[in-house]
């Protein structure tokens, strides 16, 4: 069985989807992932799908569910290079993936990633009464 | 790969990795008979939803694509057929969300808006048997 | 409708025995009935051609219009109506060059005389009234080609994309906009945020009269599609009756920004993406 690679960049684990994937590829990607993002400790996940010429359920159900797992294990999953005829024709198929933040590139992804680790950051400091002291 | 687009393309669909072969062969039918990007899109994702219930609820089956000619536009016909159980409540089972295997409920409802044309039937006996056709714009 | 062996000579004989008398009057009739629209040279030689595929065709053989021989004669008459149709002449005025035939015909058979004149001047006219429908037939598939054509050519140039700021796409829409138009610009739109690179789209709708359901839903559709995408639609320029027909069609614009002017759009993702701020501070701190 064809696996999909899993690149770790930085504090970013990057899945670039090159293949027409079986639905077995699709939940052994699923699992592979979960586990490097444990392994790595990574905050940000970008699967890139500029290759993908169809998005079915299966797949749409796919990606949901790795958001929601890395969301789980405090990782960030950003979906980017969403084709327009897929993005057509998932809205006729009437699947929305709920609860996945999107981008138009991988370049877009990691700025997403960023900010929301940013904001995180900020939160914490802002937390933090010493840090908001240490400010001049 | 080579298609005579004058005879139907069969592929069993018995596993998995069928699935992936019925999109392919999909694919490149719809693209022979010059279906616009976006029509690929939607009838190669028709498809396999198609597929994928034909092996997981129909127990396998066949897939069939036709180029169809109606005078004045091309299209690409599909027919999937099982000797599975049949589909017990059709109406329930075309209604958005509503699944009896755990996926999202889409398959058929959702198919059935990718495509101009869509016909099932279904039975116990004989199984089902779902036509879609796609025409050219 | 094919004329017989016999009927076919005679019509040669008479056409070829006095060719040149034979297109001047048949090119005077025609001259007449288009006005001067065409010179007299122009339509001699049309004439002329006609004159030499029917005559060419008999010699091959007994004259029909859709059998083999007569291809030359067909493609004669295509010729004619598609450059009739493409000069802008009406239907009547391209298929009267081919009925004028008859008259010229009719004055030739009854100089020549004999038994079968009335006989053979009918067949001759239902060649002539064939000849005629084909020579309509492709006037009108000219037509219906050049319609067509310019229709695209309509979609074309009334959905331009264009890049109003750097990551901002902008397609201001004008005019009525029925489904495949809508799917046209829906498309155009998506694939332009992702040749830009730009997360932000503006759908400026001032100038559209007016919005139905289905016209609503496309662009509905667009914002959602968008949005898996991984960029933000705001849609702009809705005007107050359009306003009314949305809520009175019960559309439910849910969370997608609006709002009253393409500036006040641009203006919005402006400070969304925090260019404004960082434009108007330095001015301050001057």
């Amino acid at each position: 069985m064809e696996r999909v690679p899993i690149l770790k960049i930085g504090d970013i684990l990057l899945v670039s989807i090159q293949l027409d994937m079986s639905d077995q590829t699709a939940v052994q990607l699923q699992e592979a992932l979960a586990e490097r993002i444990v392994d790595t400790g990574c905050h940000g996940v970008i699967i890139d799908i500029t290759a993908l010429d169809i998005v079915d359920s299966f797949v749409g159900r796919m990606l949901s569910t790795i958001a929601s797992i890395s969301k789980v294990l405090d990782a960030e999953t950003v979906v980017v290079g969403m084709r327009p005829a897929v993005a057509i024709t998932l809205v006729e198929l009437g699947l929305s993936l709920n609860g996945i933040r999107t981008a138009l590139n991988v370049e877009r992804g990691m700025e997403l990633i960023a900010a929301a680790h940013a904001d995180e950051l900020d939160y914490q400091l802002d937390d933090d009464p010493d840090a908001e002291t240490a400010r001049p | 790969m080579g298609i005579d687009l004058g005879q139907p393309q069969a592929q069993s669909v018995r596993s998995d990795e069928d699935v992936v072969r019925v999109r392919q062969l999909v694919r490149a039918v719809a693209v022979a008979s010059k279906l616009s990007l976006v029509d690929q899109t939607k009838l190669v994702t028709a498809a396999s939803e198609l597929a994928r219930n034909t092996l997981v609820y129909g127990g396998g089956g066949s897939v069939e694509v036709t180029v169809v000619d109606n005078g004045r536009r091309k299209g690409v016909q599909i027919v999937f057929a099982d000797s599975g159980p049949g589909i017990a409540d059709l109406d329930l089972a075309m209604t958005d969300g509503y699944t009896s295997g755990g996926g999202l409920g889409l398959g058929l409802s959702g198919s059935r808006r990718l495509v101009d044309e869509f016909q099932i039937e279904t039975s116990p006996e004989t199984g089902t048997r779902i036509t879609v056709t796609k025409w050219s714009r | 409708m094919a004329l017989s062996t016999e009927e076919s000579g005679r019509l040669v004989a008479l056409l070829s025995g006095q060719d040149e008398r034979v297109t001047t009057r048949w090119t005077e009739i025609v001259t007449s009935s288009l006005r001067g629209r065409l010179s007299q040279a122009e339509l001699r030689r049309q004439v002329q051609d006609l004159h030499r595929a029917i005559v060419a065709t008999g010699d091959r053989g007994t004259i029909d219009l859709s059998a083999d021989n007569a291809a030359e004669l067909r493609a004669a008459l295509s010729e004619l109506s598609r450059g009739r149709a493409r000069q802008g002449f009406s239907a009547t005025e391209t298929t009267i060059s081919i009925f004028a035939l008859k008259d010229v015909l009719a004055e030739l058979v009854q100089e020549t005389g004999g038994p079968n004149a009335l006989h053979d001047y009918v067949a001759f006219s239902k060649l002539v009234d064939e000849m005629g429908l084909f020579t309509f037939e492709s006037f009108v598939r000219t037509r219906e080609s050049l319609i067509a054509d310019q229709a695209e050519q309509l979609l074309e140039l009334s959905t331009p994309v264009v890049k109003l700021w750097e990551g901002v796409v902008a397609v201001p829409l004008v005019g009525t906009l029925d489904s495949a138009r809508a799917q046209v610009v829906m498309e155009r739109l998506l694939q332009t945020l992702v040749d830009t690179s730009s997360p932000y789209a503006i759908i400026d709708i001032t100038g559209v009269p007016a919005v139905d359901t289905q016209v609503a839903q496309h662009i509905l559709k667009t914002v959602v599609a968008a949005r898996l995408m991984g960029a933000d639609c705001i849609i702009s320029g809705i005007r107050p009756q359009i306003a009314q027909t949305i809520v009175a069609l019960g559309i439910e614009f849910g969370d997608i920004a609006t709002k009253a002017s393409l500036a006040d759009a641009l203006r919005h993702v402006l400070r969304l993406n925090g260019v404004e701020t960082a434009r108007r501070q330095p001015r301050r701190d001057a």
